[in-house]
Formats: structure tokens, C-alpha cells, sequence
């Protein structure tokens, strides 16, 4: 469903991504670790659509569309979702009339008769329960007061709602003690199925511990440098990023 | 006071109109006379006058203008202006309180509504007491004007103890074919321990040409008071507004008031609060969406003059095209205005290049005892939540709205009567199309 060949991004003219191949299936879970800087966060960033990245060169090609020609929304309306690292508050905005407005214009992109109200709201309960978010944070604004634990809960509560495709999740790990951990992993397995793929970027592997990957990724200096199974990153978790130098060097 | 018509100011033609037409302007001789020298000292204001700095109302009242009323709305005109099913309506047209048009059947005992004109002729001793005691003819050179020119308008009196329910609500209509300039004025009087919720919308219909509208309100508070006021001002192009209202409080008494600027060519609020006893509570909120060449300029005074009072201010306003926004807000604290709490605060979003923002706030403080605050801030609409926005499919069109809106619900949801804040939201809604 995704295929990335030979991607190149930069910012400000200072190139980060410098060569990037991969290729997902349906029903895959592919995990891309990587030290600090290595460009795990630019490419969520270029494949979610952030126009201050300059891509200079390769090709994304999602479900036989060029992806990189798309606008964010668009993207969103195809079935990309980008679970944030640091979600953004909006006071003012709640989270019940954001969703109903994304599902909206997602339905209008497809051609699709608008969601009547009472439908909408049985799919919010139920989606509520999947993801164990409390109902009084879903009546508020958008992430406004919540903390660490609770912002990234609402990621996966708006990926529930959305339904994609394709989820990348950027560092959604950062930041949560080991019980929010748990929740947080045990919402993206249930949302896991034959019909979408997930990307997982992360630093640690703990996460892993939860969401097993398929594929396990490591990308360094703008490149993956080397792809295996779940195994690697518990590999990569015994021996420390160093022994990615080794790699690259030998 | 000597009669010049050499040039053909629009200064001289006001005075020259004051003279001629005495006749038909409203209130005792010696408090226009008074009114009128005082107008005459201070002149139009120019851009050397420190509190019109940013408005140029010397320009704006350029060219020809009628004094006298050239124009009349139909039934159906006026109709359409009722946007509130359940209150008590009062149409005010091109300045002159319309009883046959308002809806005032069936007053509840302890409510009084006439036209001033009224009130005076019946020798009411609250209207007598009050009228003209409050906003200072020295002070502003429109409230000399107003004083001095005024034909008409209304009188609101609530009853001691009395509690009016359903709000009253004031409707200012303009229409005219040449130019013209109007001075409505009203007295609202609020006895002992009443309540009362008051609208004042401005609005223009069917005019093919510019209507200045140098407008006027006193308001009584007395102890005990709850009273609950939002200013509408909705004028379209041909809309030039200068909106005074004047505001005394009494012991521990609650007012809040509300002004949402959603068009008109030229809006210039002068709001003046006294807080004149201990234990009294105000609110000011404010909201201004302008557009195209749009001049808006809210001055807010907050008089605190005793101890133990509250005020609260909110502004915001979100600015395009090529429009200019003002925001002076002053707090005064008295010597003897110990334990006071004042707080103000002005938030701006800059929508274009061309569009401009003064904000000031002024604080004057001479007691030692008291809580105080302002700020103010001005920023575009913030790209990382329009991104946020996008990423879950919503587009640029409708995330920027959704952003408008949350930015101007801090306001909007300060409106406690629910008819009124749906309508607001829907005409902001449009706005923001």
C-alpha cells in the first residue's frame, strides 16, 4: 500500500532525509527506531504532508497515488493519519465539533452522504470504550489541559474516529509512565486489522514490548541502515545505538 | 453665542443648524446652550486631539450632510431588524423613538418605557433627576454635541425591586437618501435592588447615502442592581457611528456589558464606567470583526472610585484587509479605592498585511491596596493548529473558521440571554465566510 523510494527531504536547505526505501503491506506493522536526529520525526512529517520540508528528490506512492502531491488534508481524506509527538492544544475548539467537521469533509471528499448525528455519537461511545478515554475529556476543547498521558490518548481517539488506513505514530511513547503505555498500546492493537498498516516510530523499545512489529527498521543519518525483524530492536536495545555506527561503518 | 456661516465647516454647519432649528431639538434651553459653547470650544476632533489620534473624524465628516430627517423605513424594513422573538422592542428611527412600530404592549408594573420626549413632557421626577448628570459635556465634544442637538429618543425606568424577565431591546435604525447626521439619546434608570437585561442594536436599512450617528446612553445603576447590557453595531457601509455610553454604579451593584462591532464604515465607542460606591461588580466584553476599510476605535474608562470593587475587561478583535482597529482602555484608581481588583486584557488576530492595530492600556493608580492587570496581544492565526486541523482533513477554509470561532467564543459565550448569543454566533459565522 506505501511504497517510498529513494526519498529525499530537506529544511531550510539542510537535507535530513537523504535517501529513504520502504515498502508496507496491508495488515503490516513496521517499527523505525533511530537515535536522536537520525530523521524518524522529518519523514512522519513529509509523509503527513508539512509543507516547510522540501522534498528533493524519490517518490511516495500510497494505495497508486503520488502521495507528495497531495495537500495535508487530502492525505488525511485518503486515509493517512499522523498520530502527533506533541499534540497542539486549541482552546475553543471542542473535540466533538472538530471530529464531526474532519468525518464531514472526509465523507464529502469520498462522494458520501453526511453522518446523521445519532450515528455519530454511537460511534463516539463506542470508539470511547476502545481507546478507555474519559467522555469528560472528549467534551472539551482540543487537548486543552490534558496532560502528557492524555493528549497522546486523544491521538488514538481521533484515529479511532477517522478510521485510516495508514497510521503513523510519531513517538507516541514519549512521555507516558508505563500504564498509559499500556492503554495506549492496547487502543492502536485493536484498531490494528487486515485492511490498514501502522507505522511506529519510536526511540525505545518498549513499545514494542506491546505492539509487535513485523518489520523493524533503523534509520540513521537520513537512511535506513538496516531492516530485520522484531528480534532487531531488541538487538538494538541490548547493544545501543553505538552498534549502529558499526554497522554503517563496516 | 454668534452665528458663522462664512465657511462652510462642518463645525459652523452644525452650529448654524443648532441655532435655526431650536425649536425641535430636545431638552431645557440652558443645557443645550451650555452643550452647544462647550461643542464650540472643543470643536471635530483632528488627529492632534490625543483620544481621536487614530480616527480621523475630521475626515470622515467631510462633505455635505442633512440635519433633518430624509428618509423613512417601511413595516417589513423594520420587522426584519426584530431578531429577538421574546422581548420588549423599541424602534428608534433616524433618532426619534417610534411607539407604533415598537412592541411595548403589556408593560409588567414597574417598567416605564417612553420616548424622551415623553418623559419630559409628563414631568417624571426620575428623568428629571437624571437626565444629562452624567456624561460631560467638557469632557468629549460628541456628548456636548449630543447634548446639545438631540430631538429624541428613550427612557427605560426599572422600578425598585422589580425584575424584568424578558430583555428590552433598543433598536436603532438609519436610513436616509442624502447624508445626514443624527444624535439619538437614552436614559436607562434601574431603581434599588432591579434587574434588567438591555440590548441596543444599530443597524441601517435601504440608504443610498452616509449616516453619521453621534449616539448617546446614560445608564443608572442603583444599589443592589443586576443589569445585564450588549451593544449590537451592525451598520453596513453607509454606518458611521459614535456610540457613548455612560455608566454610574452604585453600592454593590452588577453591571455587564457587551459590544460586538460586526460592521460599519466608522465605529467609535466611548465607554465610561464610575464606580462611585464600595462592593460593586463590572464586566466589560468586547469583540470587533473588521474588514475592507473599516475604521473601529473602542475607548473604555473604568472610573474606580471607592473601595472594594471588582472589574473585569475583555477585547478581542480579529482584523482584515485594509481596516484599523483601536483598543484604549483606561483604569483609574482612586486614593480611596483601596482593595481594588481591576483587570483588562486585548487580544488581536491580524488577518492581513494591510490592516492595522493600536492598543493602549492605561493605568492610572493612587491607591496603594489593590490588584491590577493588563495585557495585550496581537498574532496571526497560529499555523501549527491550522496544520493539526488539516492533517485530520480539514481544510484550510474551514479550519481558519473553526480557529476564528474559538478565538471569539472567550466573548461570545459571555452572552447570557441564549437567543441573542445564537444570533451573534450565526452572524459571526457569516463573517467569517
Amino acid at each position: 500500500m506505501l511504497s517510498i523510494k529513494n526519498l529525499h527531504a530537506s529544511i531550510d536547505g539542510k537535507e535530513i532525509l537523504k535517501g529513504i526505501n520502504l515498502e508496507i503491506k496491508l495488515g503490516e506493522v513496521h517499527a523505525i527506531m533511530g537515535p536522536n536526529g537520525s530523521g524518524k520525526s522529518t519523514l512522519a512529517a513529509v509523509l503527513a504532508g508539512r509543507s516547510e520540508y522540501d522534498v528533493t528528490a524519490g517518490e511516495v506512492i500510497y494505495n497508486g497515488i503520488n502521495l507528495l502531491e497531495l495537500e495535508a488534508e487530502d492525505r488525511a481524506r485518503e486515509g493517512v493519519f499522523l498520530a502527533f509527538q506533541y499534540p497542539i492544544e486549541i482552546p475553543g475548539v471542542s473535540n466533538i465539533n472538530f471530529l464531526k467537521t474532519a468525518i464531514g469533509e472526509i465523507r464529502a471528499y469520498k462522494g458520501l452522504d453526511p453522518m446523521n448525528a445519532k450515528d455519530f455519537l454511537m460511534m463516539m461511545k463506542e470508539k470511547q470504550k476502545l481507546v478507555e478515554i474519559d467522555r469528560a475529556l472528549i467534551n472539551r476543547s482540543i487537548n486543552e489541559g490534558f496532560s502528557g498521558g492524555e493528549k497522546k490518548r486523544n491521538e488514538i481517539f481521533q484515529m479511532a474516529m477517522l478510521e485510516p488506513k495508514l497510521s503513523i505514530l510519531d513517538e507516541t511513547d514519549s512521555g507516558l509512565d508505563i500504564d498509559a503505555l499500556r492503554i495506549v498500546a492496547n487502543g492502536v492493537n485493536k484498531l490494528k486489522s487486515k485492511e490498514n498498516a501502522t507505522i511506529i516510530i519510536t526511540h525505545y523499545q518498549r513499545l514494542l514490548d506491546y505492539i509487535i512489529p513485523d518489520f523493524v527498521h533503523i534509520l540513521y543519518n537520513g537512511k535506513i541502515v538496516k531492516s530485520g525483524l522484531k528480534e532487531l530492536a531488541l538487538e538494538l536495545e541490548e547493544k545501543g545505538y553505538d552498534f549502529i555506527k558499526e554497522v554503517v561503518e563496516a | 453665542m454668534e452665528t458663522v456661516i462664512k465657511t462652510s465647516t462642518i463645525k459652523d454647519k452644525l452650529i448654524f443648524e443648532f441655532e435655526t432649528s431650536k425649536l425641535f431639538l430636545f431638552g431645557d434651553t440652558q443645557l443645550r446652550d451650555q452643550a452647544m459653547e462647550s461643542f464650540y470650544k472643543q470643536g471635530i476632533p483632528t488627529r492632534k486631539h490625543e483620544e481621536y489620534k487614530y480616527i480621523r473624524m475630521d475626515l470622515m465628516l467631510k462633505g455635505e450632510f442633512d440635519f433633518s430627517v430624509n428618509k423613512n423605513c417601511n413595516d417589513a424594513q423594520i420587522e426584519s431588524l426584530k431578531f429577538l422573538k421574546e422581548a420588549y422592542v423599541v424602534i428608534i428611527e433616524n433618532g426619534i423613538f417610534i411607539e407604533g412600530s415598537s412592541n411595548l404592549q403589556n408593560l409588567p408594573k414597574g417598567l416605564t418605557i417612553c420616548s424622551l420626549v415623553d418623559a419630559e413632557k409628563s414631568n417624571s421626577p426620575v428623568f428629571e433627576k437624571h437626565y444629562a448628570k452624567y456624561a460631560d459635556v467638557k469632557a468629549d465634544p460628541f456628548i456636548a454635541l449630543n447634548t446639545a442637538m438631540t430631538k429624541d429618543g428613550v427612557f427605560i425606568h426599572i422600578a425598585k425591586n422589580v425584575i424584568i424577565e424578558k430583555p428590552i431591546h433598543v433598536i436603532h435604525i438609519s436610513t436616509a437618501f442624502e447624508n445626514t447626521i443624527i444624535h439619538p439619546r437614552n436614559l436607562i434608570v434601574v431603581d434599588e435592588n432591579a434587574q434588567a437585561k438591555i440590548i441596543e442594536s444599530f443597524e441601517t436599512v435601504d440608504s443610498t447615502a452616509k449616516i453619521f450617528s453621534n449616539a448617546l446612553t446614560e445608564i443608572v445603576i442603583n444599589k443592589n442592581a443586576i443589569v445585564d447590557h450588549y451593544k449590537i453595531q451592525d451598520e453596513k457601509e453607509l454606518g458611521y457611528l459614535v456610540n457613548t455610553t455612560q455608566v454610574i454604579q452604585q453600592k454593590q451593584s452588577v453591571f455587564s456589558t457587551h459590544t460586538f462591532t460586526l460592521s460599519g464604515s466608522l465605529v467609535r465607542n466611548n465607554l465610561t464606567l464610575v464606580l462611585d460606591d464600595e462592593h460593586i461588580e463590572s464586566h466589560l466584553n468586547g469583540l470587533y470583526l473588521t474588514a475592507g476599510n473599516q475604521v473601529v476605535d473602542n475607548h473604555t474608562v473604568v472610573d474606580h472610585r471607592k473601595p472594594n470593587c471588582n472589574s473585569n475587561e475583555l477585547y478581542k478583535g480579529v482584523i482584515e484587509g485594509k481596516s484599523t482597529a483601536t483598543f484604549n482602555g483606561k483604569i483609574f484608581v482612586r486614593k480611596d479605592a483601596q482593595k481594588t481588583n481591576a483587570f483588562q486584557s486585548n487580544k488581536n488576530i491580524l488577518l492581513s498585511q494591510a490592516g492595522t492595530i493600536n492598543t493602549k492600556p492605561q493605568l492610572e493608580i493612587y491607591a496603594d491596596d489593590v490588584k491590577c492587570s493588563h495585557g495585550s496581544t496581537t498574532g496571526k492565526l497560529d499555523q501549527e493548529k491550522i496544520f493539526y486541523l488539516r492533517a485530520r482533513g480539514i481544510g484550510v477554509i474551514n479550519a481558519k473558521k473553526l480557529l476564528m470561532h474559538a478565538f471569539a467564543s472567550e466573548v461570545v459565550n459571555t452572552i447570557k440571554i441564549e437567543a441573542l448569543r445564537e444570533y451573534i454566533e450565526e452572524r459571526i459565522s457569516k463573517t467569517f465566510e
